[in-house]
C-alpha cells in the first residue's frame, strides 16, 4: 500500500474514532443552534409588559397610541409632570412621556421620556416605531392626507429594473442573496483553514516532541509523512464538514417549524451584517416569495463546487505551511504563535478583502484577491456567489483555480524542505529566516 | 567473509560544522559493530546517512554489495534512534501494526512477525494496552521489538539499553546475539563501554567528525596496551630492583609493574623466579576501553568543540 495512503488512514482513523470528533461534530452544532434558538426564544416571549404612563398635555394622541400586549402597552393619565416620577417610584409604571401643553406636531419640541431604568436597544426601537407612528397618523391627519393616499405612497414599488447587459435580470433580492451566500462561504473557508490548519501544525509537533518522527522517518520519507498527515486530517474535515451542512440544514428547517413567527421578529434582530442586507432586500422585495425567487437565481450546484474546490485547494495550500511552522517549534508551544503571524496574515487580509468583494465583485482589488493564491480560496467564494459571469468571468475563474494549484505545489515544496530539516531538529529556537534558508538551499 | 556495509569518504557539512569529515569503515555481515564517539562527534549525523534519513555532501556508500539505494533498501535496516518515542494515545498492538507496514510489510506478514515477537518477549498483554501506560522500560522493549520485528540485515540501535533494567538489558542482549548468530549485522552506538567491551567484535571510534579507531576490540586493546603487568606474591621483599621492570604501584602483596624497553614478560617472571618467590598470580593489564576512550578523547576539545565556519 502506498506509504502516503497508510500514514493518511492513521491520521483518519485515530482522529475519527475520539469521543470528541463526535462531541465536537455533532455536538457543536446542536449546541450553536440551541442557544440561537434560546434567544429567539427569549426575544419573541418577552413576558414582562413595559408599562408606559402617558400624560398627553397636548392631547396629541387622541388618547390612541398601538400597544402590544407582551411589549409595550401605553396607558394614558390624568397627572402633570410632577405627578409622573411617583407613578413610576410606585412600580406601577415602567416609564413615562410627558407631552407638554404646546406641543405641535409642525415645531421641533421634543418629547421627555423618563424610565426607572436604562430601557434596552430592543424595547427602545419599539417605542421609538409606536410613538413615531402615532406622530405620523397625526401629522399627515393634520396635512389633510387621507389614509389611502398615505397607503399608495407606502406601496411597494419596483420601477427600476436591474439587469446585465445580455439580459439575465438581477433584483435587489438576488443581489442581497448572493450577498450572503459569498459571506457565508468566505468565512467558512476561513474558518477551515484556521482549524485544519492548526490541527495539521499540532500533529505535527507532537510527532516532533514525542520523537516518533525519528522513528518513522527511517521508513518513510518526509515528504510522505507530511503529505499523509495533511491528506488524512483533510478527510477529517470534509466528514466533519459534510455533517455539519446536513446537521444545519435538518436543525434550519426544525426551526422554521418551531418557531414560525421568526422572520417576523428576524427584522428586529441584532443579526450578522449579511443577514442584515439579505433581511432589507427581502423586506423592500414584500415577501418570502422574493427570497425564493432570489435563491432560485443562484446556482448551488455550481457554487457548493466551488466551495469544495477552494475548500481542498485553500487547505492544501495553507496546511502544508502550517506543517512547516509544526515541523520548526520545539517543545514550547509559544514559539509557534510568532512563527504563525507570516501565515494568519494573509487570512486576514483575505477576509478584508472578501467584505469588500462581496459588495462589490468586479473592483481591482477584488479581481486580485480572487486569483492570488494566498487570498482566492476566500475572496473568490464572495465573487462566485454573483454568479457568473456576472460576478466573475469564467476566465478569471479558471486562472483563480490554476493558480491556485500552483500556489498550493509551490508551498508544498517549500514546506516540505522547512519540514524535512525541522522536523529532526531539538533544542533550537528556529526563526522564518533560518526556515527560508532551509526552504531555498540546494539538496 | 563479505561486508553488508561499506562507507567511503563519505562527508556532511552542515553551515557551521563538519559533522561527518571524510569517514570510511565497513562492517563484516552477521558481526555486532560498535560506533563510539563523545557527543556531537557526529554519531548521529552518521547513521542517518546510513538509514538515508540524509543525503552525504560527497562519498559512498554500499549496502550488501550494491550502491544504497534510500528508498528500496530502508527494508533492509531497522534504525531504533537515540530519540526515540511511539504515539502516546495510540493502542499498542494497532501501533506496532502500523510501523511495521510502514517499512513495507504486507498486513498479514505483519501480524505474523508481531505475534511472534510479542510472544517471545511476553508482551502479548500489552497489544490493547496504550503507550502512555507503559513504563519507560517497558516501551524501550516495545522499540526494540518495532525495530527488528521485519528481520532487517542491518540493525542500528542507538544507546538500546537506556532506562532499562539489568534483566531486561539482559533479555535484549540476548536477542541481540540472537539476531547476529541469525545473520543480521548490528551497528550499535553507545557511550557506555563496559557493555561494547562485552558485546561488539569491531569498534570504530569517532571524534571530531573523523575516524580516529577501526579495529576488533582485541586488537585495539593490544595496540594500546602499556606493558604492565600484575604480579601476586606470597610475601614481597623489602628493596626491589631489576632492570626488566620498575614498580608502579603496589596494594598489599600485589605489584603492578611496568616492563621495560627491549624486555619481555618472562623476564620479570624469571627475576621473580631467581628470588624464589613464590608467585601467586601474574596476569597482563590491558587498558580497558573506558581508558582507551578517554585518553584519545581528552585533550582533542571535543568537550568543547567550537562552531567554525565553513566556506567549501
Amino acid at each position: 500500500m502506498n506509504k502516503i495512503l497508510l500514514v493518511a488512514r492513521r491520521e483518519f482513523l485515530t482522529r475519527v474514532q475520539k469521543k470528541t470528533f463526535l462531541l465536537t461534530t455533532i455536538g457543536l452544532p446542536l449546541i450553536i443552534f440551541g442557544f440561537y434558538a434560546m434567544i429567539i426564544y427569549f426575544s419573541v416571549k418577552t413576558t414582562d409588559n413595559f408599562r408606559v404612563a402617558v400624560a398627553d398635555k397636548a392631547n396629541i394622541f387622541n388618547n390612541k397610541i398601538e400597544s402590544k400586549d407582551g411589549e409595550v402597552i401605553f396607558e394614558f393619565v390624568q397627572a402633570d409632570s410632577a405627578a409622573l416620577p411617583e407613578l413610576i417610584s410606585s412600580k406601577k409604571y415602567s416609564a413615562s412621556l410627558y407631552v407638554p401643553a404646546g406641543f405641535t406636531l409642525q415645531g421641533n419640541d421634543s418629547l421627555q421620556f423618563k424610565s426607572d431604568k436604562a430601557v434596552g436597544l430592543m424595547t427602545r426601537e419599539k417605542i421609538q416605531r409606536r410613538i413615531n407612528k402615532a406622530l405620523d397618523d397625526k401629522r399627515y391627519e393634520s396635512m389633510h392626507i387621507s389614509k389611502v393616499q398615505i397607503d399608495s405612497l407606502n406601496q411597494e414599488r419596483d420601477l427600476i429594473k436591474f439587469s446585465s447587459a445580455n439580459g439575465k435580470t438581477d433584483n435587489d433580492t438576488k443581489v442581497g442573496v448572493s450577498y450572503a451566500v459569498g459571506m457565508i462561504s468566505g468565512f467558512l473557508i476561513y474558518i477551515i483553514l484556521f482549524i485544519y490548519g492548526t490541527m495539521v501544525m499540532r500533529g505535527v509537533m507532537e510527532e516532533k516532541v514525542s520523537r516518533i518522527a525519528e522513528v518513522i522517518i527511517s521508513s518513510v520519507k518526509p515528504f510522505q509523512l507530511m503529505m499523509g498527515k495533511i491528506t488524512g486530517i483533510g478527510a477529517v474535515g470534509l466528514i466533519q464538514f459534510l455533517i455539519w451542512i446536513v446537521l444545519v440544514f435538518g436543525l434550519q428547517f426544525a426551526i422554521a417549524i418551531l418557531f414560525p413567527s421568526l422572520t417576523e421578529s428576524m427584522q428586529g434582530q441584532p443579526i450578522q451584517p449579511a443577514g442584515m442586507q439579505a433581511a432589507q432586500a427581502m423586506k423592500s422585495s414584500g415577501a418570502m416569495n422574493g427570497l425564493m425567487s432570489g435563491l432560485d437565481a443562484i446556482n448551488f450546484p455550481f457554487i457548493i463546487g466551488c466551495f469544495i474546490f477552494y475548500f481542498i485547494g485553500g487547505y492544501l495550500l495553507y496546511s502544508s505551511l502550517f506543517a512547516a511552522v509544526g515541523s520548526a517549534v520545539n517543545e514550547d508551544p509559544q514559539d509557534a504563535q510568532s512563527l504563525l503571524l507570516p501565515i494568519t496574515m494573509p487570512i486576514i487580509f483575505a477576509i478584508v478583502i472578501m467584505t469588500k468583494a462581496v459588495n462589490d465583485p468586479n473592483s481591482g482589488l477584488a479581481i486580485f484577491g480572487s486569483l492570488f493564491p494566498l487570498t482566492s480560496p476566500i475572496v473568490m467564494m464572495a465573487r462566485v456567489a454573483h454568479g457568473v459571469p456576472d460576478g466573475v468571468t469564467y476566465f478569471q475563474l479558471a486562472l483563480s483555480m490554476i493558480l491556485l494549484i500552483l500556489g498550493f505545489l509551490g508551498t508544498t515544496w517549500i514546506a516540505a524542505k522547512i519540514y524535512r530539516t525541522g522536523i529532526l531538529m531539538y533544542g533550537k529556537k528556529i526563526t522564518w529566516k533560518e526556515m527560508m534558508k532551509w526552504a531555498f538551499k540546494k539538496s | 567473509m563479505s561486508m553488508i556495509l561499506e562507507l567511503q569518504h563519505l562527508k556532511k557539512y552542515y553551515a557551521t560544522q563538519k559533522a561527518v569529515d571524510d569517514i570510511s569503515f565497513s562492517i563484516e555481515k552477521g558481526s555486532i559493530f560498535g560506533l563510539l564517539g563523545p557527543n556531537g562527534a557526529g554519531k548521529t549525523t552518521l547513521l542517518r546517512m546510513i538509514t538515508g534519513i540524509f543525503y552525504p555532501d560527497s562519498g559512498e556508500i554500499t549496502l550488501d554489495g550494491k550502491k544504497f539505494d534510500p528508498i528500496n533498501d530502508i527494508i533492509k535496516i531497522g534504525y531504533m534512534p537515540e530519540e526515540r518515542g511511539l504515539y502516546k494515545k495510540m493502542k499498542i498492538g494497532e501501533q506496532a501494526l502500523y510501523l511495521a507496514q510502514l517499512k513495507g510489510l504486507s498486513k498479514a506478514e505483519a501480524m505474523e512477525k508481531i505475534k511472534f515477537w510479542f510472544t517471545r518477549l511476553e508482551m502479548e498483554s500489552w497489544w490493547n494496552k496504550k503507550v502512555e501506560d507503559l513504563s519507560k522500560g517497558m516501551s524501550q522493549k516495545l522499540q526494540f521489538v518495532i525495530t527488528v520485528l521485519h528481520e532487517p540485515k542491518l540493525i542500528i540501535l542507538d544507546e538500546p539499553f537506556s532506562g532499562l533494567d539489568p534483566v531486561n538489558a539482559n533479555l535484549i542482549k540476548d536477542e541481540i546475539y540472537g539476531l547476529a548468530q541469525r545473520g543480521c549485522t548490528v551497528i550499535f552506538s553507545t557511550h557506555r563501554m563496559e557493555q561494547v567491551e562485552e558485546i561488539c567484535d569491531h569498534i570504530v571510534l569517532v571524534n571530531l567528525g573523523q575516524k580516529i579507531l577501526d579495529g576488533t576490540v582485541a586488537s585495539v586493546k593490544q595496540q594500546f596496551k602499556e606493558n604492565k603487568f600484575r604480579i601476586q606474591l606470597q610475601e614481597v621483599p623489602a628493596n626491589l630492583v631489576a632492570d626488566s621492570f620498575e614498580i608502579v604501584d603496589q596494594k598489599a602483596n600485589q605489584l603492578t609493574v611496568k616492563i621495560k624497553e627491549g624486555f619481555k614478560s618472562n623476564d620479570v617472571l624469571k627475576y621473580f623466579l631467581d628470588q624464589n618467590l613464590s608467585i601467586e598470580a601474574y596476569n597482563e593489564i590491558l587498558p580497558s576501553l573506558n581508558e582507551i576512550f578517554i585518553n584519545l578523547v581528552e585533550g582533542s576539545k571535543s568537550t568543547t568543540r567550537a562552531f567554525q565556519n565553513i566556506n567549501d
